[in-house]
């Protein structure tokens, strides 16, 4: 009688319930998208300067969206720090997010007030990162051909089967763009280009940033990528090099956002101001990532991509950041793009 | 068969239950219920209160019926009346206690009322309820237990009381943790982004052209995800049966030498973690990878991308899930009886007549079991696809972008997941139509002095020519790997150095002690701990619900059988997400501990186990369990003493699947883990993302060896099964066990 009384009560164990969740006053619960090393920065300089304690769960911008969603209804983060601006757009949108004006707002990069501005006060812009082409060197001069310089380019039969980007369904990246080249020459052109371009490109990968390994790897010549993940590739030691289109291109915001229902409202709000200054912001760069700080005063490293060397278009994020309008371009694309035959 | 009237039993339950509710803190507690802060306050602080104390002291009157259901139960156990009368009872009374459990537990939440129409209703209602905690979770226990005992009064499951228990637990287990998740998440197919019901969301979902197109066949254009899954989820299946049978005969009934290294070698890629595979190819067949250079080099053939799509994931598939066919073959072709092959021999049959009338039929149970876990495990398989599927869709990709990509649309998901599930329930169901309700059964009481009959010759070539090129294979994936921890940077410049072990595990010896200075102790000492609780109970729930399939004939079986499958053909980001949606709320507010992650482990990976178990089970002849029962053994003791010893080799194959599965998976944990638990392959995923591939390979090579000597201790500590066969012409097959 014993043992069988002890194969039910070996469940009990499982059941018992002891949620750790810290509530103490003093911490807080940091969502962190950005790369490991930065994260982990992040939290120790805050920890120090503030006596607060940081505990951090590092996850990609879309796994953490997601996340929030799962944890609505009983949130446990406190603010999200970091990771592509559509998705913290995407979260304001569907109000997973808290409206929060801080007071170093005036502070910032004008693209960063207006990304603010246009979420309406529940997200704002931390950092920005350039589109354009990854480029792998050594490839590019064994088959001695000019490497991209501009959208155009990428139409060349040169290229043909040479290029890699992402599949819009699951990359925000790869709608970045589209969104951009859209912008930059209208819908219908856009996608005649993009149908062009389709003889060229081999991949459409599920993940945004697997052009970028590709190059870096010898497996594509060419991506269309952020930028300073190709600076990252090249620090690791492999030949990559990057572009930005001379017709001109569009950017991401990584962004800063307060969880609905934190539970350490105030630490969020600290943490929130904090990470717009320059002491916060200088992080990144030490922690070897090359994106643009949104705060003027923020020093630039030598290495990371010069931004008035890049011809920017005037990204909508307020348009193109709208689910409606993803939905239907990327639909757009699905029938136009995605069907053809390889 | 008469039994003691367990009327001690039930007076323990009921009494284990009014304990609970009356000295133990309802509703979990911030530290842990071992912290014991919560003892001044079990009567004043509602936050700590006993049960008890709540009712009387706070006001939550909804739980006041549960005192009377415990009460009345004790006195079941103190009334004198006939068997079936008391078993009604407590079914009865255990029936109404869990009904009331529940229903308060599911609609009086953090915030009141769970639903509005409950407010409406009712109006508001003063109090709210946080997680349960281990006062109410006794409770429940007892109630099960309670329900247990009146079922077996009643003469179920032939009387016995441990069947009763062993069912009731397997069945409110699987329910709690992985029908309940995960048909939460799938009914949001019916909900619109927003959340509103809208069923016709769902055939819109599941009928769009990229599901279902078959422009691959009639030229141009892409199959759909479906297809693309099914044929490669068949081929899988049919591969890894092939290679995993090659690799059963070669090391059972043939006298090869080197079977240690084969069994290392066949284990080897269900111990790497995810990603690894993917990447070793890449730098072995890959664009710019080594045999591609070389042919470049040699005779002018341009490097090509096959590797990408349909063929790299079918290579790597493969790779990753042999062995796991392997494990589940070793056992049957062991069992499969020397005796009934001999006879054929006398009966003058030739060896390949004896192996293709006798041998092969009698191993068709684990035949397709092996093709059912390769298939399924094919379909739910996310980590090979996304590194190596490129254009090739499926849908196990398919619903990860669902969830984390840019349309977050857990809808779409759910359908995709649906459709996933669909799969796998006609693969299940055409497995059983195929092994029948014959019987297999070939290991009996009987001595049985057989000796094996060697495999016909042709048919050891074929296994020699199929396993051993794929031996080599291994190896040559497994050198490259393991080099890519000592240089610099893996695939690029092979200069040797052992920077990324120092960065990973590097010790220094402080004042106060040794000091873990590297960067991956935190999470490794956490993934050893976790498998190491996980592993175990795995294999016990494995089994035992094994065992109550095969041996217990019971209404609903195949609903029960079904359900241990449900969780291993979901994809792990659905079943993360699940979990996250059902266990971040109250009743059962357990994300963000270790309790969540050991949960997801084992629910994940019992499936396995109850495959093995099944398989080794339907060998093991009934007229042993009733040699037993004859001999007054009681069903517990049957299983203890005859059955366990017999599925030693199932046992081992869940113990070892449960320890490594808990070890190398991601994406069901990916929303699990926490700052506090971190686990390696969380780690090791991120390493990679950042390109620091160095150290992701150091640290996978360090997890190798973990599970390595995890899976040699496992076999040590469960031993073999001895058959009493002859042994085989030297050397003996079964001390050839060692090693794998």
């Amino acid at each position: 009688m014993r043992i069988w009384q002890a194969a039910i009560l070996a469940l009990a164990p499982i059941v018992v319930a002891t949620p750790s969740a810290v509530q103490a006053q003093g911490s807080l619960n940091v969502y962190c998208s950005v790369q490991a090393e930065w994260c982990t920065l992040v939290a120790n300089e805050f920890q120090k300067a503030t006596g607060i304690k940081v505990s951090i769960t590092q996850k990609g911008s879309g796994e953490t969206i997601a996340q929030l969603k799962a944890e609505a209804a009983n949130p446990k983060g406190d603010i999200w720090f970091g990771g592509t601006g559509d998705p913290h757009l995407q979260a304001a949108e569907e109000n997973l997010t808290e409206v929060y004006k801080s007071p170093n707002l005036a502070m910032l990069h004008p693209w960063a007030q207006k990304q603010a501005a246009d979420s309406g006060f529940r997200t704002t812009g931390i950092y920005a990162g350039a589109l354009g082409f990854g480029i792998n060197t050594e490839l590019i001069a064994k088959k001695k051909i000019a490497p991209p310089a501009c959208w155009a380019d990428l139409l060349k039969p040169d290229f043909k089967g040479e290029i890699q980007v992402a599949n819009p369904n699951s990359s925000g990246t790869a709608y970045v763009a589209i969104a951009t080249l859209v912008q930059l020459m209208g819908e219908d052109k856009a996608f005649d280009f993009l149908k062009k371009m389709h003889a060229n490109v081999n991949a459409y990968t599920r993940s945004g940033t697997a052009p970028m390994k590709a190059v870096a790897r010898g497996e594509t010549t060419v991506s269309i990528s952020f930028i300073h993940d190709g600076v990252t590739e090249a620090l690791a030691g492999f030949p990559v090099k990057t572009a930005t289109p001379c017709e001109g291109t569009g950017y991401e915001i990584g962004s800063i956002s307060l969880i609905k229902g934190a539970r350490n409202l105030e630490n969020a709000k600290k943490f929130y101001d904090w990470a717009l200054t320059p002491a916060a912001q200088k992080l990144e760069a030490q922690a070897k990532q090359f994106q643009v700080p949104s705060n003027k005063e923020t020093p630039l490293p030598p290495e990371a991509p010069k931004f008035a060397d890049i011809k920017f278009i005037d990204y909508d994020f307020a348009k193109y950041g709208k689910a409606t309008e993803r939905k239907r371009l990327i639909a757009r694309w699905d029938s136009e793009i995605g069907a053809l035959p390889k | 068969m008469t039994r003691r009237t367990p009327t001690r039993a039930v007076a323990a339950w009921a009494l284990s239950g009014l304990a609970g509710f009356l000295l133990l803190p309802w509703y979990a507690q911030q530290e842990g219920v071992l912290a014991f802060d919560w003892l001044p306050g079990l009567w004043s602080q509602v936050d700590s209160a006993s049960g008890l104390a709540l009712i009387v002291a706070h006001g939550r009157w909804w739980l006041t019926p549960l005192l009377p259901v415990l009460l009345a139960g004790l006195a079941v156990a103190f009334i004198r009346s006939d068997r079936r009368q008391r078993g009604t009872w407590l079914m009865l009374l255990a029936g109404l206690g869990l009904a009331i459990f529940w229903l308060q537990a599911l609609s009086i939440g953090l915030r009141g009322w769970n639903a509005d129409w409950l407010t409406a209703t009712f109006g508001e209602i003063g109090g709210k309820q946080v997680g349960i905690g281990m006062g109410a979770t006794v409770v429940m226990v007892s109630l099960l237990g309670l329900l247990s005992l009146g079922l077996a009064q009643r003469g179920a499951f032939g009387g016995d009381a441990f069947v009763a228990g062993a069912m009731v637990a397997v069945v409110a287990s699987i329910v709690l943790f992985t029908a309940w998740p995960v048909l939460r998440i799938l009914l949001q197919a019916f909900n619109s982004t927003d959340g509103v019901f809208a069923p016709a969301l769902l055939i819109e979902r599941l009928t769009t052209a990229k599901i279902w197109s078959l422009r691959c066949l009639v030229g141009g254009g892409r199959c759909g995800v479906l297809w693309n899954t099914l044929f490669l989820a068949l081929c899988c299946g049919a591969g890894t049966t092939v290679l995993g049978l090659a690799f059963a005969l070669i090391v059972t009934r043939t006298g090869f030498r080197m079977k240690k290294t084969l069994r290392v070698l066949t284990v080897l890629p269900i111990i790497t973690p995810p990603f690894v595979i993917g990447l070793g190819l890449i730098l072995v067949f890959g664009r710019a990878g080594i045999v591609n250079q070389a042919l470049d080099a040699w005779f002018g053939i341009a490097p090509t991308r096959w590797i990408y799509g349909f063929h790299g994931v079918f290579l790597s598939q493969l790779f990753a899930f042999t062995p796991v066919a392997f494990l589940v073959l070793i056992g049957v072709v062991e069992g499969v009886s020397p005796t009934l092959e001999e006879a054929s021999q006398t009966l003058r049959a030739n060896r390949w007549d004896t192996f293709r009338t006798v041998s092969l039929p009698l191993m068709k149970p684990g035949l397709a079991n092996a093709f059912l876990v390769g298939f399924i495990e094919s379909i739910a398989d996310f980590g090979n696809p996304i590194v190596l599927g490129g254009d090739y869709g499926v849908l196990s990709t398919e619903i990860y972008f669902a969830v984390v990509g840019a349309q977050l649309d857990y809808g779409r998901a759910a359908a995709l997941a649906l459709l996933l599930l669909a799969c796998a329930l006609g693969a299940f169901f055409l497995q059983r139509r195929i092994v029948g309700t014959r019987s297999y059964a070939t290991i009996s009481g009987k001595g049985d002095a057989g000796l094996p009959v060697p495999m016909p010759d042709g048919l050891r070539r074929l296994a020699q020519g199929i396993a051993l090129p794929w031996a080599g294979f291994t190896i040559l994936l497994y050198g490259f790997v393991l080099v890519g921890g000592f240089v610099k940077i893996w695939g690029r410049d092979y200069t040797p150095t052992l920077q990324h072990y120092a960065k990973a595990f590097s010790i220094e010896s402080g004042p106060g002690g040794l000091i873990w200075t590297g960067a991956a102790w935190g999470s490794f000492w956490t993934t050893v701990k976790l498998a190491a609780i996980a592993a175990p109970l795995t294999a016990l729930l494995g089994l035992i619900a094994a065992w109550l399939l095969v041996r217990q004939r019971f209404v609903g079986r195949s609903a029960l059988e079904f359900a241990t499958m449900l969780s291993f053909a979901v994809p792990g980001t659905v079943i993360g997400v699940a979990y996250v949606f059902t266990f971040n709320v109250p009743p059962l507010e357990i994300t963000g501990t270790a309790l969540i992650l050991v949960l997801c482990f084992v629910f994940r990976n019992m499936p396995v186990g109850v495959r093995a178990g099944m398989a080794a089970m339907s060998q093991i002849d009934r007229s042993l369990d009733e040699a037993s029962a004859t001999l007054r053994g009681r069903a517990w003791q049957t299983l203890a003493h005859v059955v366990l010893p017999l599925m030693r080799p199932a046992m081992v194959a869940a113990l070892v699947y449960g320890f490594v599965r808990a070890v190398t998976t991601v994406s069901a944990v990916v929303f699990l883990v926490t700052a506090e638990y971190e686990l390696s392959t969380t780690f090791i995923v991120l390493r990679v993302i950042n390109g620091d591939y160095g150290l992701a390979i150091a640290y996978s090579c360090a997890l190798i060896l973990l599970m390595l000597v995890a899976i040699l201790l496992i076999q040590l500590l469960v031993g073999q099964r001895r058959l009493g066969r002859r042994a085989a012409p030297a050397p003996a097959p079964l001390a050839a066990r060692a090693g794998a």
